[in-house]
């Protein structure tokens, strides 16, 4: 008990920083920033329940960032600039494309899981950079970000940075409600034996693909926050690199606690940019720092996720 | 859509299903033995590229770079198993996934900062330059032939040890049932440090021959990867003869589904759209055709593993 009250405390702790943040008179671009990495917080939030809770290794979630990025651009595009409608429309489109690709996906475990995520990630990245029409792998620029209401609201870096916040807060407790019910209870006992949910007569598969498609659709409303963040969606949002960056976020805050998502995004992000200052060839860094970490933690990453976890 | 056309594509895409299956052949042998992911695999594909690439000037040419090459990435891939993936076998994919995702960003940084990010092009080599005639009016590059021709016969050699060696067997067995093999006295893991080194072996081989023909770039593996594993989850997972067919099948379906998508769809739709869609469609064939093969047989078309 007193465990979980910490870790409420320290999470409320960390939103209660992201909140007052825009208020203290920063520079511009910590805004933005931040806001970029709230975003993809979202999904590393979002990936966790699959992945921390539910035990199924995505690789391919960058896929479900880019699907509703490109929903929301692409409607701006188009003109139709009302943001309910294109989060609506990226939450929909990503949790479509869950739905079909998540229902062959569920079918198997382990190794094959992984590769299918990781092909059917490739295969979004693959048609994204077909869209000749919409940019190609050059991407698309938007004109404008999504109106709100009709007004402009959005065109202020603060405003989007506070509804980036909600969005960010609305997924935390999203997560939080289903991993405290009844259909979380079931997915995690899945995530730990498998047969004998299924001798207790729920349907495995079920459970995972709506973890899976719920996911998906957090996701993708952090797609549409991106491409109206920085008014650009291109392929490159969905590279598969991306979704190997979420399974590190999850995994080095902590995977399937409250708040060790939301600290991992910022943690690696933060880390990335830090190191990117110190050389351009950081990814020999960050690289050589995973395979340290996964080689000389004792008993790995996976045994700080159980001490965390469970 | 000539027939000219049409038998230059089929061409293309057996010779890119060949290489395709030179990459996956190690690679899932190494997850049937070992149930391990190893998403460093393309990297010895790039990791044979560069070596050939780089060494042809001083070697004496191509033929001189490519055996190097081979040695420098059995050897490479022995000292990566020794390093990072042999503490790796016990624990969980997530483990193994981050590791070798860790590798991949190293070596594809690595060879960016020691050979420069633009692409090397390599020239083909001279006694296999030029064009033969096929039939009347089909000329395809010997080159390629020549790719095709090291594909299949790496292809018979692979299936002759497989099939006829006792390491074959034990391999064949291993992909069944490790723990089983293990429990009979075999040297389980001096296997799978025979397999893996092999296998990045092939996949560097298979690196080397597409210089001449591909530009040789940092992250040229990751792509391949990928590929790969799609043909692997197709073919079934630990099935040498399911990876062959399948990186045919994925090879020949890429190939001349970019060639006509477009053409195919100008017979039903108008022009303009179907070159919108064309390409996109043409992109996601494989993939299509993964979910369809995986939906009647989620253990892909050969598995290996009753248990899955």
């Amino acid at each position: 008990m007193s465990k979980t009250r910490r870790d409420f405390l320290v999470l409320g702790l960390m939103l209660a920083i992201l909140a007052v943040l825009p208020l203290v008179g920063l520079p511009g671009w910590v805004i933005t920033y931040t806001a970029r990495i709230m975003a993809f917080a979202i999904c590393a939030v979002a990936l966790d329940l699959v992945l921390g809770y539910g035990g199924m290794v995505s690789l391919g979630h960058a896929a479900f960032l880019g699907i509703g990025s490109y929903a929301a651009g692409i409607l701006i595009a188009e003109g139709i600039e009302d943001f309910f409608i294109g989060l609506a429309a990226g939450a929909a489109a990503a949790g479509l494309y869950a739905l079909a690709t998540g229902a062959i996906a569920v079918r198997t475990k382990g190794v094959a899981f992984i590769m299918i995520t990781l092909a059917f990630g490739q295969m979004a990245f693959f048609v994204a950079n077909a869209l000749s029409e919409y940019g190609g792998s050059d991407g698309l620029t938007l004109w404008s970000r999504a109106t709100l209401n009709g007004t402009r609201a959005l065109k202020s870096d603060t405003t989007l940075y506070f509804v980036i916040l909600a969005a960010l807060v609305a997924s935390l407790g999203v997560v939080r409600l289903v991993t405290a019910s009844p259909f979380g209870a079931v997915l995690r006992a899945a995530r730990n034996n498998p047969e004998r949910v299924t001798a207790l007569g729920y349907d495995v598969e079920r459970v995972r693909l709506w973890a899976y498609v719920l996911s998906a659709v957090l996701c993708g409303v952090a797609g549409v926050l991106i491409a109206n963040l920085t008014s650009f969606v291109s392929p490159a949002l969905m590279a598969w690199q991306r979704s190997g960056e979420f399974i590190v976020m999850v995994i080095l805050g902590g995977a399937g606690t409250v708040w060790g998502a939301l600290a991992g995004a910022f943690v690696v992000l933060a880390l990335e940019e830090g190191l990117s200052l110190a050389t351009q060839h950081w990814k020999i860094a960050f690289g050589a720092l995973l395979v340290a970490v996964v080689l000389f933690t004792r008993g790995g990453i996976a045994g700080l996720f159980d001490r965390s976890a469970r | 859509m000539s027939f000219t056309l049409l038998a230059v594509q089929t061409l293309n895409g057996l010779q890119f299903g060949l290489m395709l299956f030179l990459v996956a052949a190690g690679l899932t042998l190494v997850f049937g033995v070992m149930d391990f992911i190893n998403l460093a695999h393309g990297v010895q594909y790039m990791l044979g590229a560069y070596l050939t690439a780089v060494l042809a000037p001083h070697a004496g040419g191509f033929f001189g770079a490519l055996a190097l090459a081979l040695p420098l990435t059995l050897a490479l891939g022995l000292v990566l198993e020794r390093i990072v993936f042999r503490p790796l076998y016990g624990r969980g994919h997530l483990d193994q996934v981050l590791a070798t995702f860790g590798v991949i960003l190293i070596v594809n940084e690595g060879v960016k900062l020691a050979f420069g990010a633009a692409p090397i092009s390599v020239p083909v080599p001279d006694l296999l330059s030029g064009s033969v005639m096929l039939t009347d009016g089909l000329l395809f590059p010997v080159y390629r032939l020549a790719i095709i021709g090291a594909g299949l016969g790496t292809g018979l050699l692979l299936w002759l040890v497989i099939d006829g060696t006792k390491f074959g067997m034990l391999v064949r067995a291993g992909a069944t049932n490790a723990p089983m093999v293990s429990a009979l006295g075999v040297d389980v893991r001096r296997l799978f440090t025979a397999v893996t080194a092999f296998g990045a072996m092939l996949a560097g081989f298979a690196g080397a021959m597409v210089t001449p023909i591909l530009s040789v770039e940092p992250g040229m593996g990751d792509g391949v990867l990928i590929l790969a594993f799609v043909v692997i989850v197709v073919g079934g997972v630990g099935s040498i003869r399911g990876a062959f067919l399948a990186a045919l099948l994925i090879g020949l379906v890429d190939t001349l589904g970019r060639s006509f998508a477009t053409d195919i769809l100008k017979l039903m739709v108008s022009a303009p759209t179907a070159n919108r869609v064309g390409p996109a469609l043409a992109s996601m064939a494989i993939y299509v055709l993964m979910a369809g093969v995986l939906a009647v047989r989620p253990g892909g078309l050969f598995p290996s593993r009753s248990a899955g």
